[in-house]
């Protein structure tokens, strides 16, 4: 798949393409929230914040890319430290919303440092696995698990489950590529880790009382639809009214009559669903397979160590949202409130995850640069 | 790149790794793919249909009732614009706290509240929780909506009654349908929530009326805030009705019987219209038509002049004297007297060992059948009643449409009891007695009748034997095309007597007005004709007590029946007042009243509307039948 014609100077169409990809589900999204909030009635509607932020994720996404990847790796540690401490912040002066405390208030706009701390973990883990010598399990698997702790906890603290499971995640798939010898070992921490949210259950004495009636919610969301279920049962019905092609642009009565909650932030696949049906929801589908494919691409072909840690981690991340966020409109997993990259309405988040595409390609770019 | 060899291996395990990904990608993709598929295609129509319910509410259109007229056009019963409370079950979340608030906020019976929100039926349509609140009550839910989801206010058509109690009986009031009416058939096109009427003629001819109940379909969001409106069905209104009485004529009646209780039934003899129908007491129909509270109802209901009862249907008494009319046609068709058969009376008729006293302590000498009815003999019917046999006067008495409907069209009409010895078997399981023949002759015992039972003998004699079935409704009005249907009049019997019979019975009950017991219902502007009842109400017997020292429930009802004009009559009257005494001296005068009003009002009109309170519509005039 990747064009085998060397360009080193400027960008080829691998680069074209990619940047292509990300551009055309950045649009959906944007339709997306336009369709569910172009009736709102404000000055600044939320489809129009959601490109201001996607022109701020775009000068991300170049910095991101055009940067020295290794010179961004060495900044690793003390990001971290950085994002350790906004994290600290949040839980004090942090902004509530919904029971949980996530924000940090920047004027008109909010700013999240768990969505930061994401991408700032990857960076630290792959520079981490990178420079350490590794052998043996204290250095493979508990000192960078230590490394997550202090960020994971302060994360659950908030409470933010999607970003902690993130962070989880994150730290298993580097475990997976390069922390583990045994390939065995490596298979079963992906099926468990693809099982995590069934086993959720687990952990019920430590949740949050609203994330009970999620979870309670999803044990059986038509017991009570004006209760805890209304989420997932609305979600629900907004996909499978859509059938094969649809109700079309504006059509989505689920949305559009405000009956599903959060539309053009973590349901934004349900408003998507709803109004392209079945075979535009295939399309998107494909759509970030194949993003996700381009990025293994640049795995396989990176130079270094560290360039393919970097874009293993991003990729993990990736697939784990998009995995997670339409499996729990799906009504497959629980609801958690893991946004959809580049598609769900959120500063932060945008902006995060355009930067971690740009630090991806940066990683094919650095690549050629070798040479 | 010293530590580029090291890494290279690891660099190239991790590369060699990536097949785990790739792999687990397309598993979980295909996975989410497979349950989208489920969701979008499988059960694709069934979340369409969710969908389309969520956003759609059906609201049900109560048509307009008919309205309903008197004979001239005066309106009776209409509707008036009022708001009505209703509940979408699905939009509300937390039913405890919606019956609190609409408790607090509105001040109504929760226990009401809660019954009405929980009572089985569709969640689909809204439940009507209460209707016709006040200006402040809808505002106040309006300006709570956001906190009432699935509240809806709806302006709804209430009937209005704008005579109040005139005529309630006959009119009737509406009511909810209640659980148990919805079981039946006729009613299965409607629901919870829908008004029927309950009584009189609201009930009676309640398919007409009612109209039917459109459809619309609101398009509302997750507030239950309305987006468009879809009408699925027009509502339908109901048929108008034309009565045959005339309001100012039951007014009269009713003023007549004041804070008395009784009835007053006044026929057109020609056709079987009623003209008035007066029932006291009576009730507000406005009232009732209202949600009730239990407490209220009961009230009502456990009133001890039960004002529900319409008296002139349903009210049953023993005719008294005003039963000599039909015993002085059987005894001449049945042979059993000749006009100029003398029967002596000195006071009192012995039978076995009872004497059987006339009302007249001295007796009235010797009487034909002429003077008889004028002085309202009874030595004179015991006579002729223990020579007829009780067969014989029960098979007269049915010829006379007693003990049957008289095929009013109202709800519930009693028929009243013509006694027999067949009737005693089977209503008491005991063979009849002797004496109770000569009870019987002179409409005592077990003799009951109706007012309008009364009022429609009357009115057969006054129209040479014919019978009309009483008629309500002189037309109908269809809504919807305008067209007027004229109901005709019914004959039911003509009654099969020798042709001088009825000429002399009347020629009698004209002299009872003239020189008999009736001359107080004698009048200076119309002949009229009638004959008087006193119905014992106990067996007080014959003791001659002053009437005003018997306690008035234990005092005799006044029967007083009457036609006029005597040539050539247009009105029949039936006067019963319970426990008002002796008809001549009681009814006789209120009977006069009413005839006297219902020639004036119907004297060639001068040319300005002799009553201004009448209001006149133009479809409403058709062709009286005056």
């Amino acid at each position: 798949m990747i064009d085998r014609v060397i360009n080193s100077r400027g960008f080829d169409n691998f680069d074209f393409r990619f940047i292509g990809l990300i551009f055309v589900i950045l649009g959906v999204g944007v339709l997306s929230i336009y369709s569910v909030t172009h009736d709102q009635g404000v000055a600044f509607p939320f489809y129009a914040k959601q490109i201001v932020w996607i022109l701020l994720g775009t000068v991300a996404f170049l910095v991101m890319w055009l940067s020295d990847y290794h010179r961004i790796a060495r900044l690793a540690y003390p990001a971290y430290a950085i994002i350790l401490i906004l994290l600290a912040v949040v839980l004090f002066e942090g902004k509530s919303s919904r029971g949980a405390q996530r924000w940090i208030p920047m004027g008109p706009f909010a700013f999240q440092p768990s969505e930061f701390a994401k991408l700032v973990l990857i960076v630290t883990l792959a520079h981490y696995y990178s420079k350490a010598p590794r052998v043996g399990w204290l250095q493979r698997v508990v000192l960078p698990g230590l490394l997550v702790l202090p960020g994971l906890l302060l994360i659950l603290k908030q409470p933010d489950l999607g970003s902690g499971l993130s962070f989880l995640a994150v730290y298993a798939a580097m475990l997976l590529m390069v922390g583990m010898r045994s390939k065995a070992l490596g298979v079963i921490l992906l099926f468990s880790l693809m099982l995590f949210p069934f086993a959720w259950e687990m952990m019920w004495g430590s949740l949050h009382d609203y994330q009970r009636q999620r979870i309670m919610a999803f044990v059986d969301p038509a017991y009570d639809p004006g209760g805890k279920g209304y989420h997932a049962l609305q979600s629900r019905i907004a996909i499978g009214a859509g059938e094969l092609t649809g109700k079309g642009l504006y059509g989505g009565t689920q949305s559009q009559l405000k009956f599903l909650p959060e539309g053009h932030t973590d349901f934004v696949f349900s408003v998507f669903a709803e109004e392209w049906g079945f075979l535009g929801v295939l399309a998107l589908l494909i759509l970030f397979v194949t993003l996700i494919w381009l990025s293994l691409e640049i795995v396989a072909r990176a130079r270094d160590q560290l360039g393919a840690l970097l874009a293993v981690g991003i990729i993990c991340m990736l697939c784990f949202c998009v995995v997670v966020n339409i499996g729990m409109t799906a009504g497959m997993f629980p609801i958690v409130g893991i946004p959809l990259p580049l598609m769900s309405y959120g500063g932060s988040a945008t902006i995060m995850t355009m930067a971690s595409l740009g630090l991806l390609l940066n990683v094919k770019r650095r690549r050629l640069s070798f040479f | 790149m010293a530590t580029a060899g090291l890494h290279d291996s690891e660099l190239g395990e991790l590369q060699r790794r990536l097949i785990i990904l790739r792999v687990g990608l397309l598993l979980v993709v295909a996975l989410l793919a497979l349950r989208l598929w489920h969701l979008q295609i499988r059960e694709g129509p069934y979340y369409r249909d969710l969908s389309e319910n969520n956003r759609t509410r059906s609201v049900i259109m109560e048509p307009a009732r008919g309205l309903i007229y008197d004979r001239n056009g005066v309106l009776l019963a209409n509707n008036v614009p009022s708001f009505t409370l209703y509940v979408s079950l699905e939009d509300v979340k937390n039913r405890e706290l919606l019956i609190e608030q609409l408790t607090n906020l509105l001040g109504l019976d929760e226990a009401l509240v809660r019954k009405k929100l929980m009572a089985r039926g569709s969640k689909q349509l809204p439940r009507k929780v209460k209707d016709r609140l006040s200006l402040r009550e809808a505002t106040l839910i309006e300006s709570h909506r956001l906190d009432l989801p699935g509240v809806m206010v709806q302006v709804e058509s209430q009937r209005n009654y704008p005579g109040g109690v005139t005529a309630s009986h006959l009119l009737g009031y509406v009511g909810e349908v209640s659980p148990e009416q919805l079981e039946k058939p006729e009613f299965a096109d409607l629901h919870q929530g829908s008004i029927v009427g309950q009584y009189g003629v609201e009930k009676f001819f309640d398919r007409l009326v009612r109209g039917q109940a459109g459809q619309k379909s609101i398009e509302v969001d997750a507030l239950g805030h309305e987006k468009r409106t879809v009408v699925v069905e027009q509502a339908h209104a109901g048929d108008n009705l034309y009565l045959t009485i005339d309001v100012r004529l039951q007014k009269v009646a009713e003023n007549l019987l004041g804070e008395e209780s009784g009835a007053i039934v006044a026929l057109d003899p020609r056709t079987g219209d009623v003209l008035a129908m007066a029932s006291r007491p009576g009730f507000d129909p406005n009232v009732l038509s209202r949600e009730l509270t239990p407490k209220q109802w009961a009230e009502i209901v456990q009133n001890e002049g039960r004002p529900l009862n319409n008296r002139a249907s349903q009210g049953q008494y023993p005719p008294g004297s005003v039963f000599k009319v039909m015993m002085a046609a059987a005894a001449l068709e049945s042979n059993t007297v000749t006009p100029s058969t003398t029967i002596h009376c000195n006071g009192g008729y012995q039978f076995g060992r009872r004497l059987y006293h006339d009302w007249k302590a001295g007796g009235h000498g010797s009487v034909d059948l002429r003077r008889a009815l004028i002085q309202s003999c009874d030595v004179y019917f015991y006579t002729v009643g223990q020579r007829m046999g009780i067969e014989t006067m029960a098979s007269f008495a049915h010829m006379f449409g007693l003990g049957e409907e008289t095929g009013i069209e109202l709800p519930s009409e009693r028929i009243g009891i013509v006694p027999s010895s067949a009737w005693k078997q089977k209503a008491k399981n005991e063979p009849w007695l002797p004496g109770e023949t000569i009870s019987a002759s002179i409409g005592q015992g077990y003799v009951n009748v109706t007012p309008l039972q009364m009022a429609s003998l009357i009115g057969t004699v006054a129209n040479d034997g014919v019978t009309f079935r009483p008629r309500l409704v002189r037309a109908v009005m269809d809504r919807a095309t305008g067209a007027l249907e004229e109901r005709p009049a019914v004959p039911k019997r003509t009654l099969k007597l020798r042709p001088e019979i009825l000429p002399l019975i009347k020629e009698a009950l004209a002299g009872v007005v003239t020189e008999g017991t009736a001359t107080r219902a004698k009048s200076a502007l119309v002949t009229i004709a009638g004959k008087t009842g006193t119905a014992q109400t106990t067996a007080l017997g014959k003791d001659k007590k002053a009437e005003k020292d018997i306690p008035k429930k234990f005092r005799d009802h006044a029967w007083f029946v009457a036609f006029a004009p005597v040539d050539a009559p247009t009105i029949a009257v039936a006067v019963l007042g319970e426990h008002m005494g002796h008809g001549g001296s009681a009814s006789a005068p209120l009977a006069k009243v009413l005839i006297e009003t219902y020639v004036k009002l119907n004297l060639p009109a001068p040319a300005a509307v002799p009553d201004g309170t009448v209001a006149r519509e133009a479809d409403a005039g058709g062709q009286d039948t005056r």
